[in-house]
């Protein structure tokens, strides 16, 4: 399946923050549970009911590619992923340092670095999460759905503004 | 094998701490969560021990699926004597606290004796510490939470705590875990504020072994599209539990001034849409969350809209805060519903009961039993919010006369305040009803009268019985895993086989407390959900375990048993109004009053209901007086308990 053009997209509001995601993705890529080993993680702030799924961007010039000293890391375009070569990884956890997103994980049980491989073209966080709040979808559809949100959002606004003004 | 599961037992006099494994046979028994718990619970403590003192065991416990690959199996259970009922004790919640146990090595905590001075338990990858909780001592549960989260420097640390009424030994004290998961009743914080802890606090990094990991996982895909396709959980997913209150106060199964009405009328503003409007316009409109794992979301956000308590944050409210805080007071605000689940939430208290208790005093007090001497000047009249909300301080801070005479539960508080007062409270054993009424549906009166830990309707109630299913559908339910050709009637009025429904929902919610499971993944509100013919491929995939329908069904009528035998030993006698299998004279003498027309005029019929009894005890092979059988004890195993293998 040619997914190379397909992204993920996390729309954090709708996350209800259940961590199955978590569960899924070690039981998919360790055959065990752990969300310490999931390659995405909620991140929370249960005080104020926030719940942020974190996971590799597959950046486009990304920078544990860019830092990687043992050149480990590179971008495989057929998966539109950026994957580690473990027979070249020397383990230096540069690539966890330089990371903008807290992507890279360390494993300090395996004492090695992991990362989302997108389960080569079927991610499994997308597939369990019933609220939709990760998909995976053509790159060229990310901005027209989130434009489109917007210029709801712009436009209701607009309508209360309108309604604010005819109350004065 | 993926089942090394391990189990710990502390003891705070001491300080000493000891591990052993779990072994199969034990498992193959008893399961896990709920149920192994009743065994322990059973093994570790003697005949007629105070629950407030050193020898009372407190079981903390995840489910035998918790932290596999099986969505939602987070639920922990909580179990010992109870100091509300002199009981069994046992309390179930969601969250996020049971997996995060086992990945900290334990799935099974037995916790004893009694610490000198405040104390909590931080568990980590294996290894226990207990530590000094004089820092977070008189904290509320949330606050509790955070402090220790920055005094150990990890924010991923899932931590079970008891607020100010746990400390202040509240009988009806609840432990709590997140900002609303409550295992609230019968009393479980009451017990570790009498033990001096605190808290329980778990961080795991662990692997969790699973026995056939991709087999899990699709498995798991079928369960949660069986789990997701069910209009009850799709509902139940927006509106979460309140959906349930708009359709029972429609007919009238909604008790309301205490026992006076089955209808809360004039309510729209705390029916569910009207909750669901303040959830959207105070949070957004994704306001739904869910325990670990679960698809459901079945919990609400929200923001306290005004009133002294304006922005706070809490999530909720329950079917059972409406109660609370709504019908039984009848006070019709949501502003009120939603400030008492605050308040509960914060001070860690069973909602159920104190609303239930208070509305019993309301009642007591326009009766004149209770006077405004005794109330503090307080005007405890039904309707008066402020009064209601006054009271949930008092209870919790045992502040005043009558705070501290409720404190301790309906009973002890009817032989203080005297008269004719314990006429007038709804318990069963010692435990308050919740606020259904059930005067018009026989099945789920036999289920309060008989549940284990006192009045209950998640232990053994058959809630689909008010869907009038045909008769077809309630046998392809009810006859299986073990046959079934006695009568079942679609009518929720009758009492045509609805010993044999209480008994079937008893092993099957048995069952899923043993497993780890929520009530909502299985035959309690939507009757496709899984039940024993689903589960089986589950427990073989995730631990290796092979189990059939059938023997789990036995698991559960053997850990039903184990319970009864508890109870039997604490002063368990069937028609004790006190500690028996009975109900309160009021749903044998009045009448309902409003309703629906089938449920005006309802009321339970003695002669029937005994014979209820009857038929429910010959199901579960006890003798007329509620006494297990002896061939029954020897067909479950259970004749040499305690056994003291664990």
């Amino acid at each position: 399946m040619q997914t190379g053009n397909k992204v993920l997209r996390i729309d954090y509001e709708k996350c209800t923050g259940c961590r199955l995601c978590e569960l899924v993705c070690s039981v998919r890529h360790d055959h065990v549970s752990n969300p310490e080993r999931s390659r995405i993680r909620v991140i929370k702030w249960e005080a104020e009911g926030v719940y942020v799924p974190m996971t590799c961007q597959q950046c486009e010039d990304a920078p544990c590619v860019n830092a990687c000293p043992a050149k480990a890391l590179a971008r495989n375009q057929e998966l539109g992923r950026v994957e580690i070569d473990y027979d070249v990884c020397i383990g230096c956890r540069t690539c966890v340092s330089v990371c903008p997103f807290g992507a890279m994980n360390f494993i300090a049980s395996d004492r090695r670095v992991t990362k989302c491989d997108l389960c080569d073209g079927d991610p499994q966080c997308v597939r369990f999460c019933e609220v939709e709040a990760i998909e995976f979808i053509p790159a060229s559809e990310v901005g027209h759905d989130k434009r489109r949100k917007a210029a709801r959002r712009l436009q209701q606004s607009e309508g209360k503004a309108t309604a604010l003004l005819a109350d004065a | 094998m993926a089942l090394k599961r391990k189990i710990a037992y502390i003891d705070l006099s001491s300080g000493k701490t000891k591990v052993k494994p779990i072994p199969i046979e034990i498992r193959k028994k008893f399961l896990g969560g709920r149920g192994l718990d009743a065994y322990l619970l059973y093994n570790h403590t003697k005949k007629g021990i105070d629950p407030l003192g050193p020898d009372n065991a407190l079981l903390i416990s995840g489910g035998l699926l918790t932290a596999t690959c099986a969505s939602a199996t987070a639920r922990t259970h909580i179990m010992a004597k109870s100091p509300l009922t002199g009981l069994l004790g046992s309390a179930n919640m969601g969250g996020f606290f049971a997996p995060e146990l086992a990945w900290a090595g334990f799935h099974h905590l037995v916790i004893t004796g009694r610490a000198e001075k405040p104390v909590y338990i931080f568990i980590h990858d294996g290894e226990i510490e207990i530590r000094d909780a004089a820092a977070i001592w008189g904290m509320s549960t949330t606050e509790a939470q955070w402090a220790i989260r920055r005094e150990l420097s990890d924010d991923e640390i899932k931590s079970l705590v008891i607020g100010q009424a746990g400390e202040n030994l509240v009988r009806f004290a609840n432990v709590m875990t997140g900002i609303k998961n409550s295992g609230g009743r019968s009393g479980m914080g009451c017990v570790m504020g009498s033990k001096n802890l605190k808290a329980v606090a778990v961080r795991g990094t662990g692997d969790i072994a699973i026995a056939h990991p991709m087999e899990a996982l699709e498995y798991n895909k079928r369960f949660i599209d069986q789990i997701t396709s069910s209009k009850v959980n799709q509902t139940q997913g927006t509106l979460g539990t309140p959906f349930i209150w708009g359709a029972t106060n429609s007919w009238g199964g909604i008790r309301t001034r205490n026992f006076q009405y089955n209808q809360c009328e004039y309510a729209d503003d705390i029916e569910p849409e009207r909750i669901d409007e303040i959830a959207t316009e105070t949070i957004g409109p994704y306001h739904m969350t869910g325990c670990f794992g679960c698809q459901v979301h079945c919990r609400a956000q929200y923001k306290i809209p005004s009133g002294p308590y304006a922005g706070k944050y809490d999530e909720g409210p329950e079917y059972t805060s409406q109660g609370a805080f709504g019908g039984e007071p009848d006070c019709k605000s949501a502003v009120t519903v939603l400030t008492g689940n605050h308040l509960v939430d914060q001070y860690g208290v069973d909602n159920l009961e104190i609303g239930s208790i208070i509305s019993w005093a309301m009642e007591l007090y326009e009766l004149g039993i209770l006077t405004s001497e005794q109330t503090d000047g307080l005007d405890l009249r039904f309707g008066n919010d402020e009064a209601l909300l006054e009271m949930v301080h008092r209870i919790c801070n045992r502040k005043g006369w009558l705070g501290d005479t409720l404190a301790d539960g309906g009973i002890p508080a009817a032989k203080k305040i005297g008269k004719k007062s314990f006429d007038y409270l709804i318990q069963v054993k010692g435990m308050s009803n919740l606020h259904s009424d059930e005067r018009a549906t026989p099945a789920l009166a036999l289920n309060i009268a008989t549940a284990s830990r006192g009045s209950d309707h998640l232990r053994s109630r058959p809630a689909i019985d008010l869907y009038h299913l045909p008769e077809k559908v309630l046998r392809k339910i009810y006859s299986s895993p073990v046959a079934y050709d006695g009568p079942l009637s679609s009518e929720h009025t009758s009492y045509v086989g609805k010993a044999w429904q209480v008994f079937w929902q008893e092993n099957c919610y048995m069952a899923v407390d043993c497993l780890g499971i929520c009530k909502y993944h299985t035959v309690f509100l939507g009757p496709t959900l899984p039940n024993f013919e689903d589960w089986p491929k589950v427990i073989y995939y995730n631990t290796g375990l092979e189990m059939s329908p059938t023997e789990i069904w036995e698991v559960a009528e053997r850990c039903n048993m184990i319970e009864r035998l508890f109870n039997l030993r604490e002063g368990l006698i069937r028609t004790d109004l006190e500690k028996g299998d009975m109900l309160n004279h009021r749903y044998f003498d009045e009448p309902c009053r409003r309703g629906a027309p089938e449920v005006i005029g309802a009321k339970i019929d003695r002669d029937k209901f005994k014979q209820m009894i009857d038929e429910f005890y010959s199901h579960k092979g006890l003798d007329d007086k509620g006494l297990p059988r002896p061939e029954t004890l020897t067909r479950l195993g259970l004749r040499d308990e305690p056994s003291q293998m664990l």
